[in-house]
């Protein structure tokens, strides 16, 4: 983090970093993490769901934004989840006309990103107060940031539990897939992983003061 | 987590606006109604093309001579009936190169070990057997289950499994049974997976149900289903 | 036991299915709403009873909306109506029985954006569930999400006295804890077969 706000970055690359690293949806808020866990047994089911959902969070922020001072505070939540609605319904009929494989492997879920808390949450603490530029950047970024601990979680699962990467053999015949996985059990434990990774890595950053004793013992 | 949002967002109190509400959710509503309408109209030849792709291509997985394809149906009395109707099976009638009847398909399921399985499997009536199977779909488990699309060995039962009518035409002569693995002695057994018996007896269970009913109706009516290929080609330009 | 009997279903659901374990639908209250067992129970109970509501609301719905042949609608009319069926439930509640009120009424807004609610509608619709199954399908789902979390709750508690590394507090811990849940879950799978 220091080495980034050292090279003082413009204010809305600052915006999309924000939503990739500081403030990883997936990673560090623990957000919209049902799809996380299901559609990520393979790499191109991650990237699928990845890509489909910051399309709808980047299409919802432009119109929340754009309807910001238009919608009464009352009803906002409902307009911002029809509008939602809205979208996913779109992703989920040009997904089938892409490829019904894909449609199929990625299942209910893909109709689930309606209550995707990323999404509802990127529209009531940014859309509903920013104009649309930074919406949208900050809509990227956080898509990219979602996108890519689908990625994250997606290939580890597919390189461990099928020896595969993109559906490409990594190991020779002898490799025996760890199967569990790409089941459900595999999800969390390597969520899980990666959680322990990045608390480790803050551990580390932190200066070492009052922490020496606890590292000690960790190792 | 969720909870942190929803609760920042739930109790706002501005002056209250009837009017102001109903119309910016009637707004709202239109145009998503718009954008929807929209998009599934223009989607909606693309999906439907990709799905008779998806058909066509289980057919003739099934039907391993296959090159052309008619949807018929098939009601409670046997009777055989072009396209779909609700409330019969229905069934795919595939033809070969020169519009001979090459088999029928049709769907049919069981519950495996994680959920159900879906599969399309070919009939021949020439041969009275089973031509084909293809899994549509199934969770079983990876590695195990899914060796029931997977290992080549169970799938070669299906490349002429019998399914021969006893005499009177009204019943299968033997019924589909699963077997342990490497004790297949009869045509119509299907030899298990080891390691994956309740997938494999899930697929035994699955022809079973339907080859029953479906190979004694069909059985005596070659020349009604050999007649849904002349239609196909006096449509054809 | 034929796939769909009632009780093949609930116990589907219940069970071999489960929603939260092998389903991960309702992750959020599952890791939020799991460190004590009390509020876990509540948490459970009151997605229970809005799961109830909204599968039996989503059931008639989809018969509208068949029936009028504009299915592409599904999505947007059942967030809609389950949205609204929770504030219903909420504001009855209130009214009527305030000591439940108190109960469930805070969790009852959280549940509108849970995975789980829209999933159940979305399931039994693509299962073709008539109106005694959708029933049972959302007991069984339920009941399933109730047990995944005081399961966890429950572990939770107990863990509290042990003595965790630092950087595996917290989150990384429960997930740990739930795939170890789920895979025990998993030994439910051969349930349904072998018949």
């Amino acid at each position: 983090m220091s080495s980034l706000s050292k090279r003082k970055p413009a204010p809305n690359m600052d915006l999309f970093i924000k939503g990739i690293w500081e403030e990883n949806p997936v990673f560090i808020m623990l957000l919209g993490m049902c799809p996380v866990l299901a559609v990520t047994n393979s790499a191109i089911n991650a990237v699928a769901m990845g890509v489909a959902t910051t399309f709808v969070l980047v299409c919802s922020s432009i119109l929340i934004s754009l309807l910001r001072h238009a919608i009464p505070k009352q009803v906002r939540i409902a307009t911002y989840i029809i509008i939602i609605a809205t979208f996913v319904t779109m992703v989920d009929y040009l997904i089938q006309a892409i490829s019904l494989d894909l449609y199929n492997a990625l299942g209910a879920f893909i109709q689930l990103i309606v209550v995707n808390c990323v999404i509802l949450g990127r529209a009531e603490s940014f859309a509903s107060r920013h104009p649309v530029i930074p919406s949208v950047i900050s809509a990227f970024g956080v898509g990219a940031g979602f996108t890519l601990a689908l990625i994250c979680l997606g290939s580890v699962r597919e390189i461990l539990g099928a020896g595969r990467l993109l559906g490409l053999p990594l190991f020779g015949d002898n490799f025996e897939p760890w199967v569990i996985m790409v089941l459900p059990p595999g999800g969390f434990l390597v969520l899980g992983c990666w959680l322990l990774l990045f608390a480790w890595l803050k551990q580390r950053r932190k200066p070492a003061t009052h922490h020496l004793g606890e590292q000690a013992d960790a190792h | 987590m969720s909870e942190k949002i929803i609760h920042l967002t739930e109790h706002p109190t501005p002056p209250f606006n009837s009017a102001a509400m109903i119309r910016s959710l009637t707004l709202i509503a239109t145009l998503s109604g718009l954008l929807v309408v929209l998009v599934v109209e223009w989607t909606r030849p693309m999906i439907s093309e990709n799905q008779r792709l998806a058909v066509e291509h289980a057919i003739f997985s099934v039907i391993p001579e296959a090159v052309s394809w008619q949807p018929i149906s098939l009601d409670e009395n046997a009777v055989i009936s072009a396209g779909k109707v609700a409330g019969s099976t229905l069934l795919y009638a595939g033809f070969n190169a020169t519009g001979e009847l090459a088999g029928v398909a049709t769907e049919s399921s069981a519950q495996g070990y994680a959920d159900a399985i879906r599969i399309l499997y070919g009939y021949n009536p020439a041969c009275d057997c089973i031509t084909g199977i293809k899994v549509l779909k199934s969770a079983e488990t990876p590695g195990l289950g899914d060796k029931i699309f997977t290992d080549a060995a169970f799938v070669a039962n299906f490349n002429a499994l019998d399914v021969r009518l006893n005499e009177s035409a009204s019943a299968l002569a033997n019924p589909i049974t699963t077997v342990m693995h490497g004790k297949k002695s009869h045509p119509w057994e299907i030899d298990a997976i080891s390691g994956a018996t309740i997938s494999s007896r899930a697929i035994g269970r699955a022809l079973q149900t339907s080859a029953s009913k479906v190979v004694p109706a069909l059985s005596g009516q070659r020349d009604k289903l050999q007649s849904f290929s002349a239609s196909t080609r006096a449509e054809q330009p | 036991m034929p796939t769909d009997s009632l009780g093949f279903i609930f116990l589907n659901a219940l069970l071999i299915n489960n929603f939260v374990l092998a389903l991960f639908l309702g992750i959020c209250p599952f890791l939020g709403v799991s460190a004590k067992l009390q509020t876990a129970f509540s948490m459970g109970l009151a997605t229970t009873f809005v799961m109830v509501i909204s599968s039996l609301c989503a059931f008639f719905i989809n018969q509208l909306l068949v029936a009028y042949d504009i299915e592409f609608l599904r999505l947007i009319a059942y967030i809609a109506v389950i949205a609204s069926a929770v504030q219903l439930v909420e504001m009855t509640m209130k009214r009527f029985s305030p000591a439940l009120f108190r109960a469930l009424g805070i969790f009852l807004p959280l549940i509108t954006t849970n995975c789980a609610i829209l999933g159940l509608a979305l399931f039994q619709t693509f299962g073709d569930y008539n109106f005694t199954q959708s029933l049972a399908y959302s007991l069984g789902a339920g009941g399933g999400f109730i047990i995944a979390i005081v399961l966890m709750a429950g572990l939770r508690q107990k863990l509290e006295l042990a003595e965790v590394p630092a950087i595996a507090e917290g989150a990384a811990m429960t997930l740990m804890i739930a795939a170890i849940l789920s895979m025990i879950f998993m030994g439910f799978a051969g349930m349904g077969g072998g018949g």
